[in-house]
């Protein structure tokens, strides 16, 4: 999924310039890009799917291949100041492993999913067919998603992981959700920390 | 891709140096002579040079063919050329056969200054530090202050990191592709197999065998067998060779049966046919001394540390002898160093000579990076 204007300014906001930042599936290396501009990060992309790093390193961001499934093996503790992962922890197997590597690596965390609670996906589900959405845009046999979760799913996960929510933002068509965000918000995004911390 | 072509013909040329070149054994070399090739323009800024350095048995003959022998291919013809990944319509390319080679740069082939006769075994041990010091008199007799790349793959990557931390304001990218930053044990113990192949030869003669009129051949062959087994992959092998037999089934002999035998078999004498055994007796070490975090206490990103270079890492899925473990250490290193580095994986089976070959995939990659130096 491409990424959001929104999506763009509020993982900005939560920057400093200067900062040391890994963007986690950074795709084609726009986000990266973005906060270069617009924040003078120094930072790096992870990707695994060959034809990202060449577009990667055609926008001229530095880009790293690793398969997120092993962890961040070989990156040290405290690495960056921010580690984001935007609109991928769905698409990742080992969800609680890739978080806490996140939180390892990471002073902070930026995390954002898409929100399977999204009444347009309830309603589907309701009619009998998966969902297939804007924040969702692949069918159920080709999607490359492996986790579906909900705001509420997430929350409960880093209240059991012992993961601080420092801030959450929910979206709908790119603005901001305030009421019953599981029911309105297709999108969802947070800015985490480590309980000790 | 499209319209990309060869840089056709090419004629190498030859710097002399007369000022002393200290090595890092100790000895000292009084002058010395350097093979090269260039191909397209210097541009008025000479801001568009990009140094391509040789692994073990490579050459200054990157590109293009000669005039009077055009099937003399150089080894990276399919990297660089006129709208080519490394295009020499934006770049000018230089390759340079290193100190101690066997194709025309001073070396065990050419003569001591002392003596009137051929160095022979008597050429100083030279390593990777010593070339990328020779490389950058090369650039100041070619007037490039400062390389816009240096480029190698496996023991010229080693060069290409170095280039980086022993000059780090005359280098802007350092492409690293199929390396390590040291040899393994492992590594080194497969040199070590192809070195006493040619030291027990008995036409080795103490490295002085051009007196006697001969050459280790069989020795040298030998080397090339156990380093060409390396080069591959077991799959690579195994899909070309199988267990394939000559004569359709076993016939109790020493003589080739297995095709894979006959292949090595012809590899190792081609080789001992056109390659100099002291260049490959020096050249192995200078693979097994390399190791740049040893003045720091092993500790590499210190060592990486004088780097101002941005840096493109390069390794194969099924590269084994450099393996893409050892280019994440140089990552890791680059990464904790704060360092401008990018890092790509390639599928391909053929193991560690995949670097040579034109993977879509290897070279798209080289191709986006090199059009985003600017010149």
């Amino acid at each position: 999924m491409a990424y959001q204007r929104y999506d763009y300014e509020v993982i900005a906001s939560w920057i400093q310039g200067g900062e040391r930042v890994l963007d986690l599936g950074c795709g084609d290396g726009s986000l990266l890009k973005y906060l270069q501009e617009t924040r003078q990060v120094r930072g790096y992309g992870v990707e695994n799917e060959p034809e990202r790093i060449v577009s990667s390193i055609a926008n001229g961001i530095n880009v790293l291949q690793l398969d997120l499934e092993q962890g961040l093996a070989g990156i040290e503790d405290d690495a960056f100041d921010h580690v984001i992962m935007s609109l991928s922890l769905q698409a990742i197997h080992n969800t609680q492993g890739i978080l806490a590597e996140m939180l390892r690596v990471g002073h902070e965390a930026v995390v954002s999913f898409p929100n399977f609670a999204y009444w347009r996906h309830r309603q589907a589900i309701i009619n009998g067919r998966m969902p297939v959405s804007e924040s969702l845009p692949h069918q159920w046999y080709n999607t490359p998603n492996v986790r579906f979760f909900t705001i509420a799913d997430f929350e409960a996960l880093c209240a059991q992981e012992g993961i601080v929510i420092r801030e959450g933002l929910a979206f709908d068509d790119g603005k901001l959700v305030l009421d019953e965000p599981n029911f309105m918000a297709s999108v969802a995004l947070y800015r985490l920390g480590r309980q000790n911390a | 891709m499209n319209n990309a072509s060869s840089v056709g013909i090419v004629t190498p040329q030859v710097a002399r140096f007369d000022q002393p070149l200290a090595l890092r054994c100790g000895a000292s070399l009084p002058g010395f002579e350097l093979v090269y090739e260039t191909y397209g323009q210097l541009n008025r800024e000479r801001s568009n040079a990009v140094l391509v350095c040789h692994a073990l048995s490579g050459s200054h003959h990157v590109a293009g063919h000669y005039a009077d022998d055009p099937g003399n291919v150089g080894w990276w013809d399919n990297l660089i050329g006129p709208g080519k990944p490394l295009d020499t319509d934006k770049f000018f390319v230089i390759g340079v056969n290193n100190l101690g080679g066997c194709y025309g740069s001073s070396g065990p082939l050419t003569t001591n200054p002392a003596t009137g006769r051929r160095w022979g075994a008597d050429f100083p041990f030279v390593t990777v530090e010593d070339w990328v010091d020779s490389h950058a008199r090369l650039a100041d007799l070619l007037g490039i202050e400062r390389f816009a790349a240096v480029v190698g793959g496996s023991l010229g990557g080693m060069q290409a990191m170095n280039w980086a931390t022993q000059y780090p304001d005359r280098i802007g990218h350092a492409v690293v592709i199929a390396s390590a930053p040291k040899l393994t044990a492992q590594n080194i113990a497969f040199n070590e197999v192809a070195r006493q192949a040619i030291l027990k030869d008995p036409d080795f003669h103490g490295g002085h065998y051009y007196e006697h009129g001969v050459v280790p051949a069989r020795g040298l062959a030998q080397a090339r067998m156990v380093g060409h087994i390396t080069y591959l992959s077991d799959d690579s092998m195994d899909r070309k060779f199988g267990r394939k037999l000559r004569h359709g089934q076993p016939i109790y002999s020493y003589d080739v049966e297995f095709e894979v035998e006959s292949y090595l078999r012809y590899q190792g004498e081609k080789f001992a046919g056109f390659f100099d055994a002291n260049t490959y007796l020096l050249t192995t070490k200078a693979l097994d001394y390399y190791d740049p975090a040893a003045d720091c206490g092993g500790d590499l990103t210190r060592a990486l540390s004088p780097a101002e270079a941005q840096f493109l890492v390069v390794s194969f899925s099924t590269d084994w002898r450099f393996a893409p473990s050892r280019s994440k250490e140089i990552v890791g290193a680059l990464l904790h160093g704060d360092k401008r580095v990018s890092y790509a994986e390639i599928d391909c089976a053929a193991g560690h000579d995949s670097f040579l070959l034109d993977v879509p995939l290897y070279h798209g990659v080289l191709r986006a990076y090199f059009d985003n130096i600017r010149v």
